[in-house]
C-alpha cells in the first residue's frame, strides 16, 4: 500500500530536502509556522526533534535549542500534537519524529503508536537506537505503517550495511561526518565512496545529513544521493532570532527571513 | 542475620550483546557503533592473552603498589560489639583510590590497540587524575572532559590533572556537571575513535565498558577473597561497597558472587530519600536508557534525566551500572541509600578509631557496613571494600564540622 511517506519520499522526486527543527523551540506557535514555512519553500518530509536533556548525538547548536524547548516543559505528547494542528493547517508532508529512547520509553510505545496514528505521524528515528537494539521496534512500526528510520554511518562495516538496508524503511540516512550533527564546511573524504556502497545495497531512497548548510554541499551530493537532510544550519538561524520568534507581532517578520536565509543559502541552485 | 545461598550464579556473566537480564545494551548512535564493536574485539584478545594481563599485573605491582593490605579494625569491631570488620585498602593504591586498576587497564589496551591518544570524563576529578597519570606513565597525550560547574568546584583536582601534564576540557552543554561530561567524552569519541581510546571510568556505559570496567576491577575481590580465606581461614559473612557508577562495587562483588556472601551497596543518600536531593538510583530511581545502557536511573516522567546530589563528589551520577542493576532485581546484591550525615559520622569514627581517613564516597560503604555489623555477632566477618582515602575531601569535612559545632573537630576543643 502507499503510505504518505512513500508518496513524498522516492526516488523520482529529484533532490529532497528534508528539514528538521526542535519542537517548542522557541514555543509551539512557532514550531507550527516554522513547519508550514518549510512546507512552502519545497520541503518533501519534516524531522520534527523532541528536545532531550541529554542528546549525544547532537552538537552544540541542537542541544541549545533542546534547552530552549525544555525550559518550558515541552514533552514528546505535546509535540506530537502539534502535527495535528499542522495537518489542520494544511501541512501534507510526512513527518518523522525524531527523539531519544529513553523519552519514547518512558512515554510507552502502545501509547505512542496510538498517538501517532491520531496525529498523522509517519515516521520515527531514535538516534542513539542502533540496528542491534532496535529488531522488536521496527517489527511494530512495519504493523503499523510507521517507517523507522535507520542510519548508517562511513564507518558502518559491509556486514552491517547490509544488515542495516536490507531491513530499512523509508529512506535510508546516510551521516556524512563522524561525530554529531552541526555544521561544517567539507565532508568526510570517504562520503562519496560510501555513498555509492549504500546505493549498491539498498533500493530506498538515500538522504544524506549531518554538517549540511549550502547549496554548494546540495550540490556536490546531486550525484551520489536522493536527499539532503538539514538540522543545525536552520536551527541556528531560528536561535537567533528566538526573542523576535516569541514575540508574536515580529513573528511574521522573523520567520520571513528565515525562509529568505534558507532560500538563498540553501535552496539557490548552483548555475 | 541470616545468610542466603545466592542462586542465578550462571548467569552473571556477560552476554553476547552485552546484558545483564533486561539491564545492558549497546544504546548509542551509529557514529559509534564502529569504536565499540572494534573495543570488544579488542578486549576480548586482549583478556585472553596471557602477557597481557601478565603485563597488567606487573605494573600494578611495581607502579600502584598491589596486593593492597586487608585491615582487621579491632577498635571499630570492639566499639560496635557486632560481626569483625575488615578493609580492603584500596585507599593505599598509588593516586589514593582503586581508580587507577582500571585505568592501567584501559590504557594497556589502548596501546595494544594502537590508539595514540586518552580521552576521559570526570566528575570530582579521581577518575581524570587517575587517567592522566596512566597517560603520563604510557607517554600519552590526555585530554580529560569535565563539566564546567565541576571544574569550579574541584580546583585542586583540576591543577592536578595539568600537573599531570592532562589538558582538561570544561564542558558547558546540559547542566556543567558529570553527567554531560560523559555525553561530550562519547560525543568526542565518536568523531575521533580511530587514534583515540575512550578510558570510561565506572561500570557504565554502553557494551563493553561495564564487562571491560567489572573485570579490570576484579582484582580487588579476588586479592580480598584470597586474604580473608588465609588471614581469617573462611570467607567473609557479608561484602560491602559504596556505589555511585559502581566500579569499586562491582570490583569486589565479582569475586563472592559464587559464594555465600551476602552483598551490600550502599548508594548515596544525600539529605535524604523522601528530599530531591540524593543520588540513590536504585532506591528512588526507575529503568530506563542513559549514556548508551538500559539501567535504573533518576529522570522525571517525560524520561529527561535529572541531577543526582550527593556530598560526594564521586557517587553523584544519575545512573548505575547495569550489572548492579541485575544484582539488585535478580536479589543477589541488597542496595540500600546512605545519608550524608551518615557517611560523615562513619568517616569521623573510622578516624578516631583506626587512624584511616577514607574517601567520602568509601564512608558510605563503611556506615552501612556498621550498621549491619551490629545486628550480627562477633563470631561473624564483614568485609569493606575502602575504595579511596580521605584527604582530598578535608575541605568538604571542614565546612561540614564548621556547620554542625562551629569548627570545633573535637568536642571538647577550646574556642
Amino acid at each position: 500500500m502507499t503510505t504518505r511517506m512513500n508518496e513524498y519520499v522516492n526516488r523520482d522526486r529529484g533532490m529532497m530536502f528534508i528539514p528538521f527543527i526542535t519542537a517548542g523551540d522557541p514555543d509551539n506557535e512557532v514550531t507550527i509556522e516554522l513547519a508550514l514555512m518549510l512546507q512552502s519553500i519545497g520541503a518533501n518530509a519534516l524531522e520534527l526533534g523532541i528536545p532531550y536533556s541529554d542528546p549525544l548525538a547532537d552538537g552544540p547548536v541542537i542541544q541549545s535549542a533542546s534547552k530552549r524547548a525544555l525550559s518550558h516543559g515541552e514533552t514528546l505528547s505535546e509535540a506530537m500534537s502539534l502535527v495535528k494542528t499542522m495537518r489542520q493547517k494544511g501541512l501534507n508532508i510526512p513527518v518523522i519524529i525524531f527523539t531519544y529512547a529513553n523519552v519514547l520509553s518512558q512515554f510507552g510505545l502502545e501509547a505512542f503508536f496510538k498517538k501517532a496514528e491520531a496525529d498523522e505521524i509517519d515516521g520515527l528515528l531514535i538516534p542513539d537506537l542502533p540496528y542491534e537494539e532496535s529488531r522488536a521496534l521496527a517489527e511494530s512500526c512495519r504493523k503499523r505503517d510507521i517507517s523507522l528510520i535507520s542510519l548508517v554511518a562511513p564507518t558502518t562495516s559491509e556486514r552491517r550495511l547490509r544488515l542495516i538496508c536490507r531491513d530499512a524503511q523509508g529512506f535510508i540516512y546516510c551521516v556524512s561526518s563522524l561525530g554529531v550533527t552541526g555544521v561544517r564546511k567539507t565532508f568526510h573524504p570517504d562520503v562519496f565512496s560510501f555513498l555509492k556502497r549504500v546505493r549498491q545495497v539498498s533500493d530506498l531512497p538515500i538522504a544524506v545529513g549531518f554538517g549540511i548548510s549550502s547549496s554548494e554541499q546540495v550540490d556536490q551530493l546531486e550525484d551520489y544521493a536522493d536527499g539532503f537532510i538539514v538540522g543545525s544550519a536552520i536551527v541556528s538561524e531560528i536561535g537567533q532570532r528566538s526573542n523576535q520568534l516569541s514575540d508574536p507581532l515580529q513573528r511574521p517578520a522573523a520567520i520571513n527571513e528565515i525562509r529568505q536565509k534558507l532560500c538563498q543559502c540553501l535552496l539557490a541552485p548552483i548555475s | 542475620m541470616v545468610i542466603r545461598q545466592p542462586q542465578l550464579e550462571d548467569k552473571f556473566r556477560t552476554d553476547e550483546s552485552g546484558r545483564y537480564g533486561e539491564f545492558g545494551g549497546q544504546y548509542v548512535p551509529e557514529t559509534l557503533m564502529h569504536a565499540v564493536l572494534e573495543l570488544e574485539k579488542g578486549f576480548k584478545e586482549a583478556i585472553s592473552d596471557p602477557s597481557f594481563l601478565q603485563e597488567y599485573h606487573r605494573i600494578l605491582q611495581d607502579y600502584s603498589g598491589r596486593p593492597t593490605p586487608v585491615t582487621f579494625c579491632e577498635r571499630l569491631s570492639n566499639q560496635l560489639g557486632g560481626a569483625r570488620i575488615y578493609l580492603k585498602r584500596e585507599d593505599l593504591n598509588h593516586t589514593g583510590a582503586h581508580k587507577i586498576n582500571n585505568a592501567v587497564g584501559q590504557a594497556l589496551l589502548a596501546r595494544r590497540m594502537g590508539k595514540r591518544q586518552i580521552i576521559a570524563e570526570t566528575g570530582a576529578g579521581q577518575h581524570g587524575v587517575a587517567s592522566a597519570t596512566v597517560a603520563a606513565y604510557f607517554g600519552m597525550p590526555c585530554k580529560v572532559f569535565m563539566g564546567a560547574v565541576d571544574v569550579e568546584r574541584q580546583a585542586l583536582n583540576v591543577f592536578r590533572m595539568k600537573l599531570l601534564g592532562a589538558e582538561v576540557v570544561p564542558v558547558h552543554s546540559g547542566n556543567g556537571t558529570l553527567k554531560d561530561a560523559v555525553n561530550e567524552v562519547l560525543r568526542y569519541w565518536a568523531a575521533n575513535s580511530e587514534d583515540t581510546a575512550y578510558i570510561d571510568g565506572s561500570v557504565v556505559g554502553p557494551h563493553p565498558y561495564p564487562m571491560i570496567v567489572r573485570d579490570f576491577q576484579r582484582i580487588i575481590g579476588d586479592e580480598a577473597r584470597e586474604q580473608m580465606l588465609q588471614k581469617v581461614g573462611k570467607l567473609p559473612d557479608a561484602a560491602f561497597a559504596c556505589v555511585g557508577g559502581g566500579s569499586n562495587a562491582m570490583g569486589l562483588f565479582t569475586a563472592f558472587l559464587k559464594d555465600p556472601v551476602r552483598l551490600f551497596g550502599a548508594e548515596a543518600g544525600g539529605k535524604g530519600v523522601a528530599t530531591n536531593d540524593h543520588a540513590a538510583t536504585l532506591t528512588k530511581g526507575s529503568v530506563g536508557i542513559v549514556h548508551g545502557m538500559k539501567t535504573f536511573l533518576l529522570q522525571d516522567r517525560n524520561g529527561q534525566i535529572t541531577e543526582p546530589y550527593s556530598i560526594s563528589a564521586g557517587l553523584d551520577y544519575p545512573g548505575i551500572g547495569p550489572e548492579h542493576a541485575f544484582l539488585s532485581e535478580s536479589g543477589r546484591a541488597t542496595y540500600e541509600a546512605i545519608t550524608d550525615n551518615e557517611a560523615v559520622d562513619a568517616l569521623i569514627t573510622l578516624s578516631r578509631l583506626e587512624g584511616i581517613l577514607p574517601a567520602l564516597e568509601s564512608a558510605h560503604g563503611l556506615a552501612l557496613a556498621m550498621k549491619k555489623a551490629k545486628t550480627m555477632s562477633p563470631e561473624q566477618n564483614v568485609l569493606v571494600c575502602l575504595s579511596g582515602r580521605g584527604d582530598k575531601d578535608v575541605n568538604t569535612i571542614l565546612r561540614i564540622m564548621d556547620e554542625r559545632n562551629g569548627g570545633k573537630v573535637n568536642d571538647d576543643e577550646d574556642e
